[in-house]
């Protein structure tokens, strides 16, 4: 933010970086080939809805528009801080069209004005000892950071970091840990 | 080429203008007047400096000591933490430390000398009277104060006054220290300095809260924008000042001083005199902004 705008208490809002996440696929198959990670095919974007009508036919669009590009299966749900995600799910599971649904619902939102109310987008990730691991994407960042809950309100802090190093080639990875916020009983976790 | 639901309010910001315009005036007129003097007030002018600076760095430690606050962890405020953990992603902005100050009085606070070092404060009794939504709303409005740096903006205000205050102070003493020397064109200047400074000082105090003012309207209607909520904020400050009005005032005068910084004034004013002095514009105002913030978001 600007000096004038902060002067003027004035806030612009942040604008979402959307390409970034394609980044994601490559860094899957690091994530499987190391860490024995499979993706779980699910994927969501969480953003706010602000008050009013306008969003109901933004979400009409956004079903009409992934319907068109391969028909995933679509479920919206809310959590308990207000915000709404969109989880979408492929089956098989498949990063790469994963991420494509996910950007084309990203760009939908920008586009009609929602921008600055996205908040994150995550892909889920599972290995065959039953843990599970959100790649969690900030739009305002344009960068990933790994949520791994191991049980109500404990992280595996360990294998979030092992993460960050091992996919340091492969996306954008936060840099400042305070920015990676727990997502308790995000959708797909 | 995206939609742009967020307007900023022009009126608004012309009359902040317009006040920190005046505010910037009075300043040069004032360093005028010192310079035209020349008596011993650079020493005057770098004490005042220094406590505005000080006012400012140590804002954080003060606002929290005085408030009997402290700062807590994610585990032991899992709830406000993950709500601003929140509200910063979506605004792009550093998170800063959360308070809790253990007062029954509903009420909020940021403080800080810069986003990096910044504080969110809130009472456990605005914890205990507000739903999440509420929360989230109030919490919105004090990252705006951060992101405005509203604690700088206000600290540079009020050092005009603070300022005319130590011209006042040190006339005072200097008119027991010089009353033998009889040089009357000196002791003409003298008064017309005090004057002018104690001119300084009613306009500066009434300027200072004035930008108060619209620091706070500014802090609503960023905040409502970004949670997206306007009537959330709009409940939660019916309920502060609602709830700040049937407790003794005897408790509240004592927080008075830290009005500047939270999201309600602590002191009901309501009269019409009371509102040129007011720290907070008033509620029915703020609703109003709110509700108008609520149709735009709407269509």
């Amino acid at each position: 933010m600007g000096f004038f705008d902060s002067l003027m208490g004035r806030r612009k809002p942040a604008r979402p970086d959307l390409d970034a996440i394609f980044g994601l696929p490559s860094g899957a198959i690091t994530l499987e080939a190391s860490l024995g990670f499979r993706p779980t095919g699910a994927g969501a974007v969480a953003f706010r809805v602000p008050e009013g009508r306008a969003f109901a036919e933004v979400q009409a669009e956004i079903e009409a528009l992934l319907a068109a590009s391969g028909n995933p299966a679509v479920e919206v749900t809310s959590d308990q801080y207000g915000y709404t995600w969109l989880v979408i799910t492929t089956d098989p599971p498949d990063v790469g069209a994963l991420v494509t649904h996910l950007h084309a619902v990203n760009l939908s939102l920008q586009d009609t004005g929602f921008g600055p109310q996205l908040l994150a987008a995550t892909v889920v990730f599972a290995d065959p000892g039953g843990r599970t691991l959100a790649m969690v994407y900030l739009f305002k960042q344009g960068s990933f950071y790994p949520f791994a809950p191991i049980e109500a309100q404990t992280r595996d802090t360990v294998l979030e970091l092992q993460v960050r190093d091992l996919l340091r080639d492969d996306v954008s990875v936060e840099s400042d840990l305070s920015r990676w916020f727990p997502i308790w009983g995000a959708p797909g976790l | 080429m995206a939609r742009n639901r967020y307007a900023p309010d022009r009126g608004l910001i012309a009359r902040m203008g317009g006040t920190m315009f005046i505010l910037g005036l009075l300043y040069v007129v004032l360093m005028g007047v010192l310079i035209y003097a020349g008596l011993g007030y650079g020493l005057v002018l770098a004490i005042a400096g220094v406590s505005a600076w000080a006012q400012w760095y140590f804002s954080d430690r003060v606002a929290l000591f005085s408030m009997g606050a402290r700062v807590v962890t994610p585990e032991q405020a899992p709830q406000v933490h993950a709500i601003v953990d929140r509200l910063c992603a979506m605004a792009d902005m550093p998170k800063p430390a959360v308070a809790i100050a253990d007062a029954d009085m509903p009420n909020a606070f940021a403080t800080g000398r810069s986003s990096k070092r910044a504080v969110v404060c809130v009472t456990t009794g605005l914890l205990r009277r507000l739903d999440a939504e509420e929360l989230e709303g109030v919490l919105s409005h004090e990252l705006s104060h951060v992101a405005h740096r509203d604690v700088l903006v206000m600290t540079v205000a009020s050092f005009v006054g603070v300022l005319a205050g130590f011209l006042t102070r040190s006339w005072m003493w200097g008119g027991l220290t010089r009353r033998r020397s009889s040089d009357g064109n000196g002791a003409l200047a003298f008064l017309l300095i005090m004057v002018v400074s104690i001119l300084v000082y009613a306009i500066s105090f009434v300027l200072v809260r004035m930008l108060s003012r619209y620091r706070e309207l500014s802090a609503d209607r960023a905040g409502a924008l970004l949670t997206g909520r306007p009537a959330a904020l709009g409940r939660a400050l019916q309920k502060i000042t609602g709830d700040m009005g049937r407790i003794p005032t005897n408790d509240l005068r004592a927080k008075e001083p830290m009005n500047a910084f939270f999201i309600a004034p602590a002191l009901a004013g309501g009269q019409s005199l009371a509102s040129l002095f007011a720290t907070h514009p008033p509620l029915d105002k703020r609703l109003e902004q709110l509700a108008r913030i609520s149709a735009q978001l709407g269509q």
